[in-house]
């Protein structure tokens, strides 16, 4: 470690001096600055060894708090349950009577809706292929946030992204005829991702050319494709011609994702979305691209200084992330709809902002993530026809978690451990004007 | 503006008069692409009547008598688009040539003003469009986009950003509607409203203020944790009980005199009291922000936080007080939805009327008047998709609505002119 370093140990070069640093130093530099992060988080020597790096990763503090948050998020779940079950009210009605009622019947409830939630999610073929199925837009989706998060965008246009995906996929899956399936299904679910690509392209363009912030222009794109598509599929070009309600023609048996198993709805395009995950893995921790990224997301001005573009990689990681959100629209799609309706997003694009802050922004993580929400998910549904307890609670257990894991200082005050702030930090400040 | 803008903001230093001159002209150049546009869509499309070349405009309130009745107005449609047409023609041929200096913003408005009446006549012709019903349906339907914009401008003033506007309307209407319903009346459902646009808010200012988490995230999060909680109960609670989702709405007030005013009368006087309240805090917040000492210590610990905690004003008070009176505004506009517009709570039934009034605050640059303005103008284009339905103009209403999410882009890109956020939005305070 030079002096210059240890001066200045948040790694900003540009800020000591006027001096231009050759790119290799600043780059040595940036990769200096993050080892120290993550030591200082995990409280390990820098350039310690796997093995002891993935301990401290399964016991250090940031797993610890994603831990203590899902805890306390099932505990709220649970007390949320009960309040709503008319026996349980009437239970604590005659509470000063008989409380050992009130209790039991709380805990009855609760840990039915509970069992109910896991059995759906694990409990057997059919119901790991409806995690699957739940999971592949989530990892997806997730994805389309934690790529920009990288580069310090905060991506809330993934529900707007995945419209535009969905949307071509779905034109390109029914409007062309005749091909072959090697040919049809990867024209449609490119058509797909090309579509979110654009849609993600925009808000970042936007960004790096006038300043406008990205959240309030994806939060507008989304409003704008929300909008626009309920009054696409009532058109000509996309409404089934023997109905009148807005459903769109369904999509080529040629362009659909083939099933793996005749009775499972799991079907390839969770092939497409690992593939794409491990491609996205590769691009943001190890290619240059993703260094840039990386680097521009840790501190712009210090990329600028090094000779890389802020600009250009602000544009281009957008693009991904919409890319990967049009991607989980040709999956939803292609893979499991199969007809394009209105809402048939389904607040995807926002699950994916949970999925990718419980995932803290890495590749892996968001994937892990995705695995979980789909598996809530898919347990929700069945818990939901089997103990009468709504799947919206899936929405507010989810909610929970990221509401902990955003506010660390929150975990620590209830159960008085340490723990550190996210390691994503802090995205946005202010609109940027 | 990000790195492009302050990097442009260092050379406009050194050589000033080109460049600014050089922006000064593209600026020019596109309001005058922009008024071509609209010249071409009055001249090709407004200009053709297939159903009749009289358009009749009906100025008085439908539902009840006024003491002054206006005739009707009734206009040849072809003359008035084409007039129109050629005023904003002969705007375009000076914003080319000479440009409007300060004054272009206000003429881009002029030139819509122009194209929205010419859009007018031609949606009317041979038909009737009751004018007056149209205004007052605006009115009606800005009166939550402005209280949400609000709640907005007192956030982001005091340094603090709100983006769960969506979720404080979703918690204030869901509330109110038990809330009116337990008690049967609209005052106590109007106080269930507020309290929980608070409790919402208090989430808000005790995750970003006392516990520093990343506010966009909070905001996002508590869209999501609101939306979800209020299906939740309404699947489990109101659907079962249907007597808990039966609130008493406000009835309309007529205001004595005022109301019988031509025109401006039942346009601004005869609405439900939350109307009234929404008209009463813009102009009372315009005062307090701008010409009080309140306001000024608001502002300051928005702008320059450490500034304000050197002369002794408290920050994390003035920034918690500031967020929870913005939970106040945002559950009365909650409100609206339960006990004004609907007598009933169903889910996700704001429809993304938090994100329009998150628009019309920037929009309105953080100015509680510019806030009003603002969502007077996206109210018009939600009651105008109403009216155009109820004229079977074969206008898609959905692409009319994507109007407020476009402009807003718009602004927010600095194309029609610049927006600045309080400096210190967005950013925790600690004390050193």
């Amino acid at each position: 470690m030079t002096d210059r370093h240890e001066d200045d140990p948040a790694g900003d070069p540009a800020e000591s001096g006027p001096v231009a640093l050759s790119e290799a130093e600043v780059a040595r530099q940036e990769i200096e600055a993050a080892k120290e992060r993550e030591a200082a988080i995990t409280h390990l020597e820098p350039g310690a060894g796997f093995g002891k790096r993935f301990v401290a990763a399964v016991t250090g503090t940031s797993v610890l708090v994603t831990i203590l948050s899902f805890v306390a998020a099932i505990v709220i779940g649970g007390v949320i349950i009960a309040l709503t079950e008319p026996a349980v009210r009437e239970a604590f009605g005659y509470f000063f009577a008989r409380p050992g009622d009130a209790f039991r019947e709380a805990w009855d409830v609760v840990s039915a809706a509970y069992v109910a939630l896991f059995r759906g999610s694990l409990g057997g073929r059919a119901q790991i292929s409806e995690t699957l199925v739940s999971a592949t837009p989530l990892i997806l989706t997730g994805l389309a946030v934690a790529v920009p998060l990288r580069a310090g965008l905060f991506n809330i246009g993934a529900e707007g992204q995945l419209i535009a995906g969905g949307m071509l996929a779905g034109l390109v899956g029914f409007s062309v005829t005749g091909l072959p399936l090697v040919v049809h299904l990867p024209l449609a679910a490119a058509a797909g991702i090309a579509g979110g690509w654009v849609y993600g392209w925009l808000p970042g363009v936007l960004k790096a050319r006038t300043g406008a912030h990205e959240v309030i222009s994806t939060i507008m794109l989304n409003n704008i494709a929300r909008l626009v598509t309920a009054w696409m599929i009532s058109t000509t070009l996309f409404r089934r011609p023997d109905r009148s309600d807005p459903i769109s023609k369904s999509v080529e048996a040629s362009a659909q994702f083939p099933r793996f198993v005749d009775g499972l709805r799991v079907n390839t395009s969770l092939l497409m979305a690992l593939g794409l995950a491990v491609f996205v893995f590769w691009l943001v921790e190890r290619s240059t691209r993703g260094f840039e990224l990386n680097a521009v997301g840790l501190n712009a001005r210090a990329a600028r200084a090094a000779g890389m573009d802020p600009d250009r990689t602000v544009i281009r990681a957008m693009a991904t992330g919409g890319a990967l959100a049009g991607a989980a629209g040709a999956a939803l799609i292609l893979g499991l709809q199969h007809r394009l309706t209105i809402g048939f997003s389904a607040g995807l694009g926002f699950d994916g902002i949970t999925v990718a802050l419980l995932g803290r922004g890495r590749i892996g993580g968001t994937v892990a993530a995705g695995l979980l929400f789909g598996a809530l998910r898919a347990g929700g549904r069945s818990m939901q026809a089997q103990t009468g307890t709504s799947l919206d609670l899936v929405l507010v257990i989810q909610a929970l978690i990221i509401v902990f894991i955003a506010a660390p200082g929150l975990v620590r005050a209830i159960f008085r451990v340490k723990a550190d702030d996210l390691a994503t930090g802090q995205v946005a400040k202010g609109w940027g004007s | 503006m990000g790195i492009v803008s302050t990097a442009t903001d260092t050379r406009t230093a050194s050589a000033a008069p080109s460049l600014a001159e050089q922006r000064l002209r593209r600026r020019n150049r596109n309001f005058g692409i922009f008024s071509v546009l609209c010249v071409a869509v009055m001249g090709l499309i407004f200009a053709r009547t297939p159903r009749g070349d009289t358009a009749t405009f009906i100025l008085n309130d439908a539902r009840a008598g006024q003491l002054f009745e206006l005739p009707n107005l009734r206009v040849s449609v072809v003359p008035v688009v084409l007039v129109l047409a050629g005023m904003v023609l002969a705007i375009a041929v000076r914003q080319f040539t000479a440009g409007f200096g300060r004054r272009s913003v206000l003429i881009v408005g002029v030139v819509a003003v122009l194209f929205i009446i010419a859009f007018l006549s031609w949606a009317a012709a041979g038909g009737q469009l009751n004018l007056v019903g149209l205004l007052r349906a605006t009115v009606s339907r800005a009166t939550p986009i402005a209280l949400g914009a609000l709640a907005g401008v007192l956030c982001e003033r005091a340094g603090v950003i709100n983006i769960a506007i969506e979720g404080q309307f979703l918690a204030g209407a869901f509330a109110a509607a038990v809330f009116a319903s337990v008690a049967t009346s609209p005052w106590v459902g109007l106080l269930g409203g507020i309290g929980a646009g608070v409790l919402v808010a208090l989430m808000l200012a005790g995750l970003s203020i006392r516990f520093k988490a990343d506010q966009i995230v909070v905001g996002v999060v508590l869209i999501v944790l609101v939306t979800g909680m209020t299906s939740f109960l309404t699947t489990q609670l109101l659907v079962p009980n249907p007597q808990l989702n039966a609130p008493s709405r406000f009835p309309t007030v007529t205001v004595p005199v005022l109301s019988d005013l031509p025109l401006i009368g039942p346009v601004f006087f005869r609405h439900s009291v939350l109307v009234f309240t929404m008209l009463a805090a813009v102009l009372l917040l315009q005062y307090a922000l701008f010409q009080t000492r309140w306001g000024l210590r608001l502002r300051s610990v928005g702008e320059h936080p450490k500034a304000a905690d050197t002369v002794g004003i408290k920050v994390l008070a003035t920034r918690y007080k500031a967020v929870l009176l913005g939970g106040v505004a945002a559950g009365i506009g909650g409100a609206y939805f339960t006990l004004d517009a609907t007598g009933s709570f169903s889910r996700e039934m704001t429809g993304g009327r938090g994100f329009i009034a998150l628009a019309a605050m920037l929009v309105g640059r953080y100015s509680p008047v510019g806030a009003f303005g603002a969502a007077l103008i996206f109210g018009f284009a939600e009651a105008l998709a109403v009216s155009l339905q109820l004229l079977r103009v074969p206008v898609p209403s959905e692409v009319l609505l994507t109007a407020p999410y476009v402009v807003t882009i718009f602004v927010v890109a600095g194309l029609i002119g610049r927006l600045r956020a309080p400096a210190a939005d967005g950013q925790p305070y600690e004390k050193e």
